[in-house]
């Protein structure tokens, strides 16, 4: 479990984020959602231990991030996977390198049983017989998938996705939303989204934290977020013709 | 106040690429591969200029030296010295700047905007340990070799242009080069060499490493990269010649 405890984060005068504290559960999908420039990337940041907040605690499990050490921190570092927005797979390095590089890094398995885990979890992304393929020959999607294969190859604890279908078309994108539902219910992660697709929410979320200018405007699971009575989320929520119309007919 | 801010950021970054590595392995091949990229990949444009610098120089030197009261072996002498002094070092490794210093500084840059120094990171990676720290170890073992292939081209150049048109056969260029020779000069010579590596890689990385935004930023760290190393190794050239000569 990740919790937030009253996190703040500045960047000089500007304020980004201010008092904000969450729960994220394990096997569920817990998805951040809000506009661009509201500051989900940022605490998604926050989290990774890319950045550091000015106030508030990041527990992984009970276990407060900002106070570790730095080899501490590369611990709970090796719990994480992360699939980027743009994938940020290496591109010097074929799919099968990229996806062996934190095994190769961290575990003390030899190279065999390395490239036995890596087959299966290219096969598990549907993407077996691409591993000798470098990142400028796959498409988008493949990308994303490949992605989540490096983020999942060290069996981590926690996955977070930054944003995992923009520049997807919609079949694809629910592709991957629902091999991210599956791997975490599979292996019981705390997955972590970030997005503004609304029909990627009402998909495969479990738990919704909208954020607004930099604070958590509202909380709640995606059979209420429909019917909610915050101003700022239904105008979020349904900021679409197409999403308006439909909520005034299904009343 | 800019160039402290830069500098001390610049030491900062210097101090985590001797963080203990994660994994021996990957740290070495990492070398091997930068020892290919940075060393042999150079060698062609390194064998051009050299061996172009020393038929250059010796047909000026003896533009400027007709004279019946100066031996033709002063020619060998002057274009053999110049060559380990400062040609071999200094010219070679501005040329590598150009080359060297763009790559890795684009490199390094591509991978901070498109995240993946982020993802390197996230996975528990000293990101400037395994990124930066084999190039510049690999700068420092390969320029020097580089720098003596080039300093031996380049007075081979001049024998073979010197005895080719007539201005001196190689006996004399020899018989001059050897009357000279002062075994100092190459220890000079290859601190230079190992100076110069390092400036080249390091400011490149560091260049690099900082990259923000997008593509034409990665474009403004690599030109930025090899303008700087070659501020630099001109002032390092001038203050090791004058501490040490």
């Amino acid at each position: 479990m990740i919790e937030l405890k009253n996190i703040s984060k500045s960047f000089g005068e500007k304020k980004i984020l201010e008092d904000i504290s969450l729960r994220f559960q394990p096997g569920k999908v817990n998805m951040i959602i809000g506009a661009s420039g509201s500051g989900k990337s940022v605490l998604m940041k926050l989290m990774v231990g890319l950045h550091l907040p000015d106030k508030g605690s990041i527990e992984y499990d009970g276990q407060d991030y900002v106070s570790l050490d730095r080899n501490q921190r590369s611990e709970v570092r090796k719990q994480i996977g992360m699939l980027f927005q743009n994938s940020a797979l290496f591109d010097s390095l074929t799919v099968e390198q990229n996806v062996i590089f934190p095994l190769s890094m961290f575990s003390p398995d030899s190279h065999a049983d390395n490239l036995k885990r890596v087959n299966f979890c290219l096969e598990r992304v549907g993407l077996s017989n691409t591993n000798k393929l470098y990142p400028a020959e796959l498409s988008g999607g493949m990308k994303k998938r490949v992605g989540i294969a490096r983020a999942i190859v060290l069996n981590p604890k926690y996955l977070f996705c930054d944003e995992p279908n923009s520049g997807l078309d919609p079949l694809t994108s629910i592709l991957i939303d629902e091999l991210i539902k599956e791997i975490t219910q599979e292996y019981d992660i705390t997955t972590i989204i970030n997005s503004h697709d609304m029909n990627s929410v009402m998909e495969i979320g479990d738990q919704i934290a909208y954020i607004y200018k930099g604070h958590k405007e509202w909380e709640g699971d995606k059979a209420t977020i429909l019917t909610t009575d915050n101003q700022l989320l239904n105008e979020f929520v349904f900021a679409t013709n197409f999403l308006r119309q439909f909520r005034d007919k299904s009343r | 106040m800019r160039f402290f801010f830069h500098f001390g950021r610049y030491l900062l970054l210097l101090k985590q690429l001797f963080k203990r590595p994660e994994n021996y392995r990957m740290y070495w091949d990492e070398l091997f591969r930068q020892m290919v990229a940075i060393g042999v990949s150079s060698l062609g444009i390194v064998i051009i200029i050299s061996v172009f610098m020393g038929a250059v120089t010796t047909v000026q030197t003896a533009y400027q030296l007709i004279s019946g009261l100066v031996a033709k072996t002063v020619i060998g002498a002057i274009v053999s010295d110049s060559s380990i002094l400062e040609l071999g070092p200094t010219i070679t490794s501005l040329v590598l700047a150009g080359k060297i210093g763009s790559s890795i500084a684009s490199e390094i840059g591509t991978m901070r905007v498109t995240e993946q120094i982020d993802a390197l990171e996230i996975m528990g990676v000293n990101a400037p340990g395994y990124l930066i720290s084999p190039k510049i170890l690999a700068a420092v073992i390969t320029i020097p070799m580089l720098i003596v292939l080039s300093i031996t081209l380049s007075i081979g150049g001049g024998i073979f242009v010197g005895d080719l048109t007539g201005i001196l056969s190689a006996q004399q260029f020899i018989e001059g080069a050897r009357s000279s020779f002062l075994p100092y000069n190459i220890f000079f010579s290859l601190t230079k060499a190992f100076t110069f590596a390092f400036i080249i890689s390091s400011v490149s990385a560091y260049q690099g490493y900082y990259t923000s935004g997008g593509s034409l930023e990665v474009g403004q760290s690599s030109t930025k990269a090899v303008v700087y190393s070659c501020i630099l190794i001109l002032l390092s050239d001038y203050l090791l010649a004058q501490l040490m000569l």
